[in-house]
């Protein structure tokens, strides 16, 4: 008999791993014999089993010293040992990557490939295709092509899955295969049936006509393979998807039958896939939902897992659906696989009734430490959503929350909590203090900065209209005390809100500030001067603008107009108005949890959209003289979805202009676009100025055009204009295959429908936290006041909603909220109106028969007041 | 998003490795070259689902993101690792395919020291059933047809001390039975 390893491992006892201390030039070294004569099949097949186990551990080989190894082992195909030879395969599709000329074994592969040992024949292909490049891929076609149509199974299913892998790499080489491929498809076989579906799809995945057709032969024809069911399955309702089919096509009919396959793979598939349809009926749901409901009571654990899992989804958007399975669910809840049990909890918190959720919750604490973080935060979901259906439940839910905080966990899992902490605050007022007191609670001992400045923000927001601000703090003073750099400049600020609101405190709050400036840091002891200074001025108005209600310029803006600055020195002063406003307001925006799935992706913060557009504008020479871009628009759609031409508008508010980008899309295939502008034709005193035509507008290839248009300077309130747009240009035909065009075209135009300019195309919106700071810090100088009957509207969530919108402006304090059940509301709306100036509305709204508004507006400039008046009228 | 639908695709296997009880790699394969791109990426992630996982038999659980069904057998760990959105029980299929062609190769003996000591048949196995992330195969017998490959003779097992002792036993009856002939023939000379 044959030793298999070296006597030391053998006498190192069972236990141990004969691999463990190998050591690489030992293993290279002895790689020699390869090279000996006759071969010994049992050394050289240990020698490259060691090789293959150091590469998997993550050994580094060199180029050369793997090319040498490499070399050496081209030699055993000398050898007829099965093994040694399969062997040599691995090791060739492990070294493609690391050791140079690997393509020397092709003659050898190839052989192996179209030889007689059919043990050979199918991973010789996957090793030949693992090393060949698009120029050698000609050179073997012809072999693929027979081996895809083999009668071996094994041979035709490396071949296909070989080449479903060089699509990526030579998709035109590939594509010429689809005949081969389709008579594959036909196969008794049932994994050479799944992997020639899973190839024909992926080379004709762009053609949807094509891949209709696909689908009905084969669904038509029924195939054997569960996965390739599963394909089927997938690809039907992406089809679906696309072309937004009714569920009445036969598509869905398609996915319905599979629910009653043989196999509970494609069962659960099928299920899966009606689940995640969009605007599925409760009534299409229902065999979905009674399918997942039997697997509720597998004793497989994958498949109860992954009923569970879905059924957790149609809660989510369907809850009354899964009523049915409550009793299932039930049963689930001590499941011993903890993610079972808490997929099912957390389905019954959104389908149960109130009643239920203090049960619920208990037996969830029970178990909350055993299961993994990224289920913590599918509880912390569940009980966000819960909060919002059973407001009055929050105290039970703010209790398990604090003690989750208590808990460890990741920095994902705290966020979730906290960010459900906040918005409980935010929804029920009566929560605030004890949520706030947690929180500070928190702050303590958290060791995530990112969540100790976001709570301090908050502290500082809220805290001082609470009724007993002194107690706060003590807790903030601590952290300027005890922690990182960016948590003590946070809490700075924090603590100067609070001397700002509250007079009583701010003495005291005076003498923090004043220990804070013996910071180390700079920003700490900067922001603690300046708050003092502010502080010690003792002016609402100040307050209120440096203090309550930050800045609210776009910061990559600020940084573009102060480096402009800076290079061309002048006597002026820095205006600040001349900054493009933020678009999207930093704070006060929904907390949103992330969900399961992309928790891992990193959150990137890109330049807004607004950013963007400045950009490409400044491209533009025509619009260099411009000055700063106030604001863009929402796209308007000027077309119907489905027509020649698919043409939208964005509208850029600068000081005294506006443009008008026009992105048009070309959807005729035999048509190339040259020249295309839109003409305007305005009802008011508006001029048009300037049109900058998009050059070329081939076949689905989108592009834009301009319009510049100046603002009437004599009437400041009209603000509103209606324009008739035409789009004219020139077109010559084309070739739909090469899009060649011919050499003459011709003139043509084409109706878009009219493009209204409205008071808020001027209006940006601003955030201002503290409204009544801004409110007092405004003034009354410019302020009017006038009451409106709305008769058309009957509640106030749509009166609201309707002069957010009307107006442009953002509502601030959360009043864009009507809180249920009330006859009376007061909207804040916040703003600033084209050329810098500051606009805020107060709203006070009465519910009778109609909707009564008194609209009281205040501006730095009397204009603007008017013309806000003016268009509400 | 979670719920956004599955891209149609055969790529359905993400990963698959092969851990000890101390939770150290002896096989793994990724075979999405986004996902965990470096070994410190891979050892962190095997780290990390080794913990959550080998103290209960669950069969599946849902870790950064992804999938993973497993099995255990003595000292030994084995995960698939998917999608968010796979199929869970196509993952599964693929786990039991493997179990249950490494059984046999192993005579049963499903633990590390045989499987170490077996590792080219397991290298083999698992590049029949999984081909750059693709399930090639999912039916343990077509798998060992394939590989065609049998553990070699361990003298631990019952069954093979028994094969032992029948071969040990047919060759003295064959050395025996020749000494007689030789007996028999030097007398007849």
């Amino acid at each position: 008999m044959i030793k298999k390893f070296d006597k030391k491992d053998e006498e190192s006892g069972s236990g141990s791993n004969p691999f463990q201390h190998l050591e690489k030039s030992a293993v290279l070294q002895e790689a020699r014999i390869f090279n000996e004569t006759p071969i010994n099949p049992r050394r050289c097949l240990h020698i490259l089993t060691k090789i293959i186990y150091l590469l998997n551990q993550g050994e580094h080989f060199g180029t050369t010293e793997a090319t040498e190894a490499f070399f050496a082992m081209t030699r055993l195909f000398q050898s007829n040992d099965q093994t040694l030879r399969r062997m040599c395969y691995l090791t060739i599709k492990e070294m493609a990557n690391i050791s140079e000329d690997v393509i020397i074994v092709t003659s050898s592969l190839t052989k192996d490939m179209t030889g007689k040992e059919d043990v050979y024949r199918g991973p010789a292909i996957r090793a030949l295709c693992r090393i060949t490049d698009t120029t050698m891929l000609q050179a073997i076609e012809r072999y693929m092509k027979q081996a895809i149509v083999d009668k071996v199974p094994s041979v035709s299913s490396s071949a296909l899955v070989s080449s479903l892998h060089m699509v990526k790499m030579s998709y035109d080489v590939v594509k010429r295969w689809v005949n081969e491929a389709q008579e594959a498809a036909s196969s008794d076989n049932i994994m050479v049936q799944y992997h020639a579906l899973g190839l024909l799809y992926h080379l004709r995945k762009n053609d949807r006509l094509a891949v209709t057709k696909m689908l009905n032969k084969f669904t038509k024809s029924g195939l054997k393979s569960p996965f390739a069911y599963c394909m089927l399955i997938r690809i039907a309702s992406k089809l679906l998807d696309e072309t937004e089919g009714g569920h009445d096509s036969p598509l869905f009919d398609f996915i319905e039958s599979c629910l009653r396959n043989k196999n509970e793979m494609v069962v659960y598939e099928a299920a899966s896939a009606i689940v995640h349809m969009p605007n599925c009926t409760a009534r299409e749901l229902a065999p979905a939902v009674s399918v997942l409901q039997l697997f509720c009571s597998s004793p497989k654990a994958a498949l109860r897992y992954a009923a569970v899992r879905t059924l957790n989804k149609v809660a989510m958007k369907h809850p009354s659906a899964v009523t049915a399975c409550n009793l299932d669910l039930e049963n689930l809840i001590t499941d011993s696989n903890r993610s079972i049990a808490t997929l099912a909890i957390t389905t019954l918190l959104k389908t149960g009734s109130e009643s239920s959720v203090d049960r619920l919750m208990k037996q969830i604490s029970s178990f909350v430490s055993e299961i993994s973080d990224e289920f913590k935060v599918v509880v912390v979901q569940a009980i966000s959503a819960l909060c919002q259906k059973y407001p009055r439940k929050h105290s039970v839910m703010m209790n398990f929350l604090s003690n989750m905080l208590r808990d460890d966990g990741g920095f994902d899992y705290k966020r979730a909590i906290v960010d459900c902490i906040i918005s409980i605050i935010e929804e029920n007022p009566e929560s605030k203090e004890t949520g706030l007191a947690h929180l500070c609670e928190f702050i303590e001992d958290c060791e995530h900065t990112v969540l100790a400045t976001k709570i301090l923000h908050l502290l500082g927001k809220e805290g001082p209209r609470t009724p007993q601000p002194s107690k706060y703090i003590r807790f903030i003073f601590n952290r300027v005390v005890l922690e990182s750099e960016a948590v003590r400049a946070a809490a700075v600020s924090a603590l100067a809100k609070f001397g700002a609101q509250n007079d009583d405190l701010l003495p005291s709050v005076l003498v923090l500030m004043q220990r804070c400036m013996m910071d180390s840091d700079d920003e700490v002891r900067d922001r603690a001067t300046f708050y003092m200074n502010v502080l010690q001025q003792k002016q609402k108005a100040l307050n209120a603008a440096y203090i309550f209600n930050g800045l609210s310029v776009s910061i990559p803006g600020l940084e573009k107009s102060l480096h402009q600055y800076t290079l061309e020195p002048s006597e002026k002063p820095f205006d600040m108005k001349s900054v493009p406003l933020a678009t999207t307001p930093i704070t006060e925006q929904k907390t949103e949890i992330a969900p399961v799935a992309t928790s891992k992706l990193p959150e990137k913060l890109g330049p807004s959209r607004q950013d963007i557009y400045q950009e490409q504008l400044a491209a533009i020479p025509e619009f260099q003289s411009l000055g700063p871009l106030f604001k863009s628009s929402e796209p308007v759609q000027l077309t119907e979805a489905e027509t020649e031409y698919v043409v939208r508008c964005i509208k850029h508010t600068f000081a005294r202009h506006m443009v008008f980008q026009f992105d048009c899309t070309n959807t005729l295939n035999d048509q190339l676009l040259q020249k295309v502008m839109v003409q305007m034709e305005p009802s008011e005193a508006y001029e048009v100025v300037n049109y900058i035509p998009a050059l070329s507008l081939p076949y689905s290839q989108p592009g834009s055009c301009y319009t510049l248009v100046r603002l009437p300077d004599d009437d400041p309130t009209a603000v509103s204009c209606t324009f008739s747009c035409t789009m004219k240009y020139l077109v010559k035909d084309c070739d739909p295959n090469t899009g060649e065009p011919d050499d003459d075209g011709y003139d043509d135009e084409y109706v878009l429908e009219d493009l209204e300019v409205t008071v808020a195309d001027h209006i940006q919106k601003v955030l201002k936290p503290n409204f009544g700071a801004a409110w007092e810090e405004v003034g009354d100088e410019n302020e009017k006041e006038e009451t409106f009957a709305l008769a058309s509207v009957r509640t106030l969530d749509e009166a609201v909603g309707n002069i957010i919108s009307f107006l442009g402006m953002q509502p601030c304090e959360r009043s864009d909220k009507v809180p249920e059940n009330k006859n009376s509301h007061v909207l804040f709306l916040a703003g600033v109106f084209r050329g810098g100036h500051d606009v805020l509305v107060r709203a006070r709204l009465a519910l009778a028969d109609g909707v009564t508004m008194q609209v009281t507006v205040r501006s730095s400039e009397e204009t603007v007041v008017d013309v806000i008046l003016a268009s509400v009228g | 998003m979670d719920s956004t639908c599955l891209e149609p695709s055969l790529y359905t296997v993400k990963a698959v490795f092969i851990l000890d009880n101390d939770g150290n790699r002896l096989l793994s394969k990724y075979y999405d070259p986004e996902l965990y791109p470096t070994m410190k990426d891979q050892k962190n992630f095997e780290s990390n689902v080794f913990s959550k996982t080998h103290k209960a038999d669950n069969e599946i659980a849902f870790l950064e993101g992804m999938t993973i069904v497993y099995k255990s057998s003595i000292d030994l760990f084995f995960y698939v690792v998917g999608s968010a959105q796979e199929n869970e029980l196509m993952l599964m299929s693929v786990l039991n395919c493997l179990f249950d062609s490494l059984s046999h190769i192993l005579r049963k003996n499903v633990e590390r020291r045989c499987l170490l000591d077996n590792m080219e048949g397991v290298f083999l196995v698992v590049d029949e059933i999984i081909d750059g992330g693709v399930i090639l195969e999912s039916d343990p017998q077509q798998v060992l047809q394939k590989v065609n490959y049998r553990a070699d003779d361990n003298p631990l097992t019952e069954q093979s001390v028994a094969q032992h002792l029948t071969e040990k036993l047919a060759l003295t009856t064959n050395v025996l039975q020749s000494a007689k002939e030789q007996i028999k023939w030097s007398i007849l000379k």
